[in-house]
């Protein structure tokens, strides 16, 4: 960072840097708390967890993913079933598949604070195997699915496993959390959510086509710092964004970003901003640059 | 053929680098699969003890329809229910009870079986009475006291909620020695574990077993 860009950056407040940040976590321990409620307090509003549940005693939800497992396995979906995975479905259709990663997801968490302390503590990259490989697991689980006859994914699944533990109570599951934790922190960084991790790479490709994006509208105001960079658990993804020049467009299009914001909270020139993919209008070329 | 290998040769390193890649992933993916179908096989078998909840499909099918939400749960008035913590010998979150814990109370209103999802507890069992976790045996035919004439004790048949149909006690003849022996009658019996609840003896002489491991079919074993 050079000394005009960390100046800058030290006009902006702890709030703008850290607002998405905050908002997401917001998110995450608010949804923990309302699945909570229940179990802890009494207040009934939502049943069950990120698997499937019923919110108010009206509205089903459910992991479309685990429909499609079940499906797999050649079971019939019920009329409920198949409204829990529609609603669902549509939600992360639109708002960005991989919100359910960096918004919901309780295993985020644990592989933040991995990073986190990876960062803190200089380790290198350690193993980095291929970003498709979570492809591969999702289809090896369909695949594992159709051959058992079972669910596949959720005998091992550390998603609903983490969640499971804390709203039904912990059985073994912090064993779980232990391996997640160890494996981003020791063997392979950002390892599970970006390299391994097949319900990410369901929800990726659910988001395929969504509204919600990032886009990296003032480029021309980047001063190649890379603090995006640093922070983006895809880094890959911002790349054509950024660099691109002319008409190339502005949004970040790669179905694995997650949509965490980080890269809007660390800039210092307010390279990046949400916004509505199909009324996005700043990708023509500019004549002028804003100050 | 000469104008592919002009545009492209055939050692096209980008385009190996890419085969290896894929070849390299879809190895360490049997792999995993493989693990993961046989952990699956394993965790299939469910240990005895454990019985699932009423309407719930044979164990194949309830593997594969059932998604680990714990509604069911949730809905049991009389916390039956568990789901298998990771780690358990049965499949990772999907319900079960032990009836020696708490029993199936056998609701008129099915609770679990009404908040289930998928089906995978299935809505054609409207009549508790036809619920199937398991059936009785009188196992312990050695502890009982009632059969071996310690006392008239009678705690299974009197904690049956079908008395009289699925469980009755019966008058036996030892020589001069008459003593009762509850008898569970297997075409009435649901499995709701009430009477493994009650048996007073430390390790229950009735036990709730799969029905599968105690019917009488036909036919001679092919040995």
């Amino acid at each position: 960072m050079n000394e005009a860009v960390a100046a800058r950056a030290a006009t902006r407040g702890f709030f703008k840097r850290q607002r998405w940040l905050l908002f997401r976590r917001l998110c995450q321990f608010g949804l923990l708390g309302l699945f909570l409620l229940g179990p802890w307090f009494g207040v009934w509003w939502v049943k069950g967890n990120l698997a499937a549940s019923l919110w108010f005693d009206v509205i089903p939800l459910e992991d479309p993913y685990f429909a499609l497992q079940s499906l797999a396995a050649t079971h019939h979906l019920t009329r409920t079933a198949l409204i829990g995975a529609a609603l669902v479905a549509l939600f992360y259709g639109v708002v960005g598949g991989r919100v359910y990663c960096s918004w919901v997801c309780p295993v985020n968490v644990i592989t933040d604070v991995a990073h986190w302390c990876r960062e803190r503590l200089h380790l290198p990259p350690g193993w980095r195997p291929q970003r498709a490989l979570r492809h591969w697991l999702l289809g090896m689980s369909l695949v594992v699915s159709a051959l058992s006859g079972g669910i596949a994914w959720e005998l091992v699944n550390p998603v609903t496993m983490v969640q499971r533990a804390l709203v039904f109570g912990m059985g073994a599951a912090w064993a779980i959390v232990a391996a997640v934790f160890l494996f981003d922190l020791l063997v392979s960084r950002r390892g599970w959510c970006g390299h391994l991790c097949p319900v990410g790479a369901f929800y990726a490709v659910l988001g395929q086509r969504a509204a919600v994006r990032v886009a990296a509208h003032e480029r021309e105001a980047c001063t190649d710092c890379g603090d995006c960079f640093a922070v983006c658990p895809e880094p890959q993804v911002i790349t054509p964004a950024l660099r691109g020049t002319g008409s190339a467009t502005r949004l970040v299009l790669d179905s694995a970003c997650t949509n965490c914001g980080r890269c809007i909270d660390v800039c210092a020139d307010d390279v990046f901003k949400f916004t509505l993919r199909p009324r996005y209008q700043g990708d023509a070329p500019r004549s002028t640059t804003p100050s | 053929m000469a104008n592919h290998n002009e545009s492209k040769p055939i050692h096209d390193p980008d385009r190996r680098r890419a085969l290896m890649r894929g070849a390299q992933a879809a190895g360490a993916v049997s792999l995993v699969g493989l693990l993961l179908g046989s952990y699956g096989e394993q965790a299939a078998s469910r240990p005895i003890g454990a019985l699932r909840p009423p309407g719930a499909l044979a164990e194949d099918d309830f593997l594969g329809a059932c998604v680990r939400c714990g509604l069911c749960v949730r809905d049991c008035p009389y916390d039956t229910l568990k789901l298998a913590p990771f780690g358990a010998s049965l499949a990772t979150g999907t319900p079960y009870f032990v009836a020696r814990d708490v029993p199936c109370y056998m609701c008129k209103d099915i609770p679990c079986v009404a908040a289930c999802p998928t089906d995978a507890l299935s809505k054609q069992l409207t009549d508790i009475r036809n619920a199937d976790m398991g059936v009785a045996v009188v196992v312990g035919t050695d502890t009982c006291y009632s059969i071996n004439g310690i006392a008239h004790c009678q705690a299974c048949y009197l904690a049956c909620p079908i008395k009289d149909e699925a469980i009755t006690m019966e008058m036996k003849q030892d020589g001069k020695r008459v003593y009762f022996e509850p008898t569970v009658h297997r075409e009435q019996c649901t499995g709701c574990g009430k009477c493994e609840k009650d048996c007073v003896v430390m390790e229950a002489a009735i036990k709730v077993l799969p029905r599968a491991l105690v019917r009488h079919d036909l036919g001679l074993h092919s040995a």
